[in-house]
């Protein structure tokens, strides 16, 4: 291995030209790819204020399937009271509504905002770190007590730099009283993101209670991981006894308590017939997307590292000669570029770090911070190692198979 | 040690069909010293090459101690050639990205071996040439002379029972030829290697116990 890294290097120095075109083959394309990564990363992974999400559970959208039609809404609040809060053995489970655009006035200017209610659990599930104030309680939604928190920015523009605490602000025609100030969420955080939380107990009319399709979603805490492929069984049983809002019309519901990947999966595809397999569908997706993305550079490398058996054939003939099975050949010459792929992959990494550094200076997307995790490096570093294997197996086949009499005279033939 | 019998070898491509090799009958026994001589083109490297089982012959058998290995497969070839075979070349085919120690190092290193071991016996092998005090140079900063010592080094760290020299003098001049002569001698006589070599010098091939002759592909002495 220290020799064969050794011989890998030297041959990479040798060939500056060849070196410095691989490299920068591969570089870009592993910066692309780790951004990419970057950003999934930041969308899917368990951040503030969704930092159990490792252990959440969501229900976004139901289908109700009968022979003739079949109709996919959010879930309503009966439909989540009725399975979702009541699963056994779990830390906490919550129903809040979709986010919705909602304006105030303050003044003669007028704020487009975004609104979420929810019940007093959402705040056991949602880690928010509290700039003043707390969160609401259970017992004020069962009441309707018309409280509020808001987030940072929001309370910037009502109240400027001054405490929002205790305040009073007017929300579709009611009064609220802030009770507690949050930092701003960014959009990509499914169940978090809003400017303002109010309790499900302030809707003005109650008829939502009866609903089993509307505009909320639910969404269950695991105690643990290791919880939650029970869940998933105990809530998919619960769904084939379950009875459609119009049993003439449908026969059954189709609905799931899904990661948020699987959760925003099953949203892509709702009403295809991709919907069941969804979270599989899309990961195909992404990867055969990253694999075409990587093919073209992959080509190149394969081209490259071709035009470069000639050079070699002497090496090999040599190597033939003193004993070295094919299959040793093929090893070489697929961690060869496996290191060239790997130091590529490095400088991706940095290159990316600095894209990033960039993307999150110029806030192309409000409240968004991207970052490059070990989780990421770890991507990048598989990503650039399936590269190596990638473009480096064919140009090593081929080498392998060389005639050592015409590898030792200096031909490929 | 080696023994061909009835061994031909023909080059085919769409068109023309080559009879390179046409009837080789040879048995070099174990400790012998043969040279193989001939025009250029009459199949002297060729029948190197079968020998070292770097080709395969077109019919007839090869046999090797005794085992017959003409048509064996890649991994067997490769075993036998790593563990009985060792070579030179007219023009050393040395790696040069490697340095000398690392390069003599090679056919070690398809063998189960530590990296410490595989350094001893490297260093011994090129002590024996007498590049000792060469071992971290790269080839390009050595003669021509010291390449094919580091070259033969190469070729004798896995202590093979066989060394097949392909005009190992070739490049040479005629003082650094005897050089290697000398060393190839040496071997034969120190460890009882028994050594192939082709060559086109009388000289160098009158010194060897017997001289194989070839011509137009047929073995005519």
């Amino acid at each position: 291995m220290k020799t064969q890294l050794k011989l890998a290097l030297k041959v990479l120095a040798r060939r500056k030209f060849f070196t410095f075109i691989s490299l920068f083959g591969i570089s870009m394309t592993l910066l692309v790819l780790m951004v990419a990564t970057a950003v999934l990363d930041n969308v899917y992974s368990p951040r503030a204020p969704e930092s159990k999400f490792d252990r959440a559970l969501l229900v976004l959208s139901i289908a109700q399937i009968g022979p003739e039609a079949t109709m996919t809404t959010n879930p309503g609040y009966a439909f989540l009271e009725k399975y979702v809060r009541t699963m056994p053995d779990i830390e906490a489970a919550s129903i809040f509504s979709e986010a919705r655009q909602t304006r105030m006035y303050v003044g003669n200017g007028r704020i487009d905002t975004i609104l979420k209610r929810t019940d007093g659990a959402y705040w056991r599930i949602c880690n928010f770190t509290f700039l003043e104030g707390r969160p609401y309680t259970q017992q004020e939604d069962d009441a309707g007590a018309h409280v509020a928190v808001i987030t940072d920015k929001l309370r910037q523009k009502l109240f400027g730099n001054a405490p929002a605490v205790g305040k009073m602000i007017e929300l579709e025609g009611d009064h609220f009283r802030v009770i507690g100030v949050v930092p701003s969420v960014a959009i990509t955080r499914i169940a978090a993101w809003a400017d303002i939380w109010a309790p499900i107990g302030t809707m003005r009319s109650s008829s939502y209670r009866e609903a089993f399709t509307g505009d909320f979603s639910g969404v269950v805490l695991a105690r643990s991981r290791a919880d939650m492929p029970r869940l998933k069984r105990d809530f998919a049983s619960r769904m084939e006894r379950a009875q459609p809002s119009d049993p003439k019309m449908f026969k059954k519901i189709v609905a799931g308590l899904d990661t948020p990947f699987e959760a925003s999966a099953r949203g892509m595809f709702a009403g295809t017939k991709f919907r069941d397999r969804a979270p599989f569908v899309l990961a195909a997706l992404l990867v055969t997307a990253a694999v075409l993305f990587m093919t073209l550079p992959a080509l190149n490398l394969i081209t490259l590292n071709l035009s470069r058996t000639l050079e070699r054939a002497s090496e090999i003939g040599v190597r033939k000669a003193f004993g070295a099975p094919r299959r040793a050949l093929m090893s070489q010459f697929v961690f060869e570029n496996i290191v060239i792929t790997v130091l590529g992959g490095v400088i991706g990494f940095l290159l990316a770090a600095g894209a990033i550094q960039w993307l999150n200076f110029m806030s192309f997307l409000p409240d968004m911070r991207f970052d490059l995790n070990v989780r990421i490096f770890g991507y990048g570093m598989l990503i650039a190692v399936f590269f190596g294997i990638f473009s480096g197996v064919y140009p090593a086949w081929r080498m392998a198979r060389l005639n050592p009499v015409n590898a030792l005279r200096g031909g490929v033939q | 040690m080696i023994r061909l019998e009835n061994v031909d070898k023909v080059y085919r491509t769409e068109r023309v069909e080559t009879l390179a090799l046409q009837n080789i009958n040879l048995d070099v026994t174990q400790g012998e010293f043969i040279s193989i001589m001939g025009p250029s083109g009459c199949g002297k490297s060729t029948l190197l090459n079968l020998i070292g089982l770097l080709d395969a012959p077109s019919s007839g058998t090869l046999a090797l101690d005794g085992e017959s290995v003409g048509k064996s497969g890649d991994k067997k070839l490769a075993k036998v050639r790593n563990e009985k075979l060792g070579f030179v070349f007219q023009s050393f085919h040395l790696v040069p990205d490697l340095t000398v120690v690392d390069n003599v190092e090679i056919p070690l290193l398809y063998r189960k071996m530590g990296g410490a071991e595989r350094r001893r016996l490297a260093l011994a092998a090129l002590d024996r040439v007498g590049l000792a005090s060469r071992v971290h140079h790269f080839p390009t900063q050595l003669s021509g002379g010291q390449q094919q010592r580091v070259a033969i080094a190469r070729a004798i760290v896995g202590r093979p029972r066989v060394l097949l020299a392909d005009e190992p003098t070739g490049n040479l001049d005629s003082q650094m030829g005897d050089e290697i002569m000398e060393i190839l001698h040496g071997l034969n006589r120190d460890d009882n290697t028994t050594i192939v070599m082709v060559t086109h010098d009388d000289r160098f091939a009158k010194q060897t116990s017997r001289i194989v002759r070839l011509f137009d592909g047929r073995q005519v002495a």
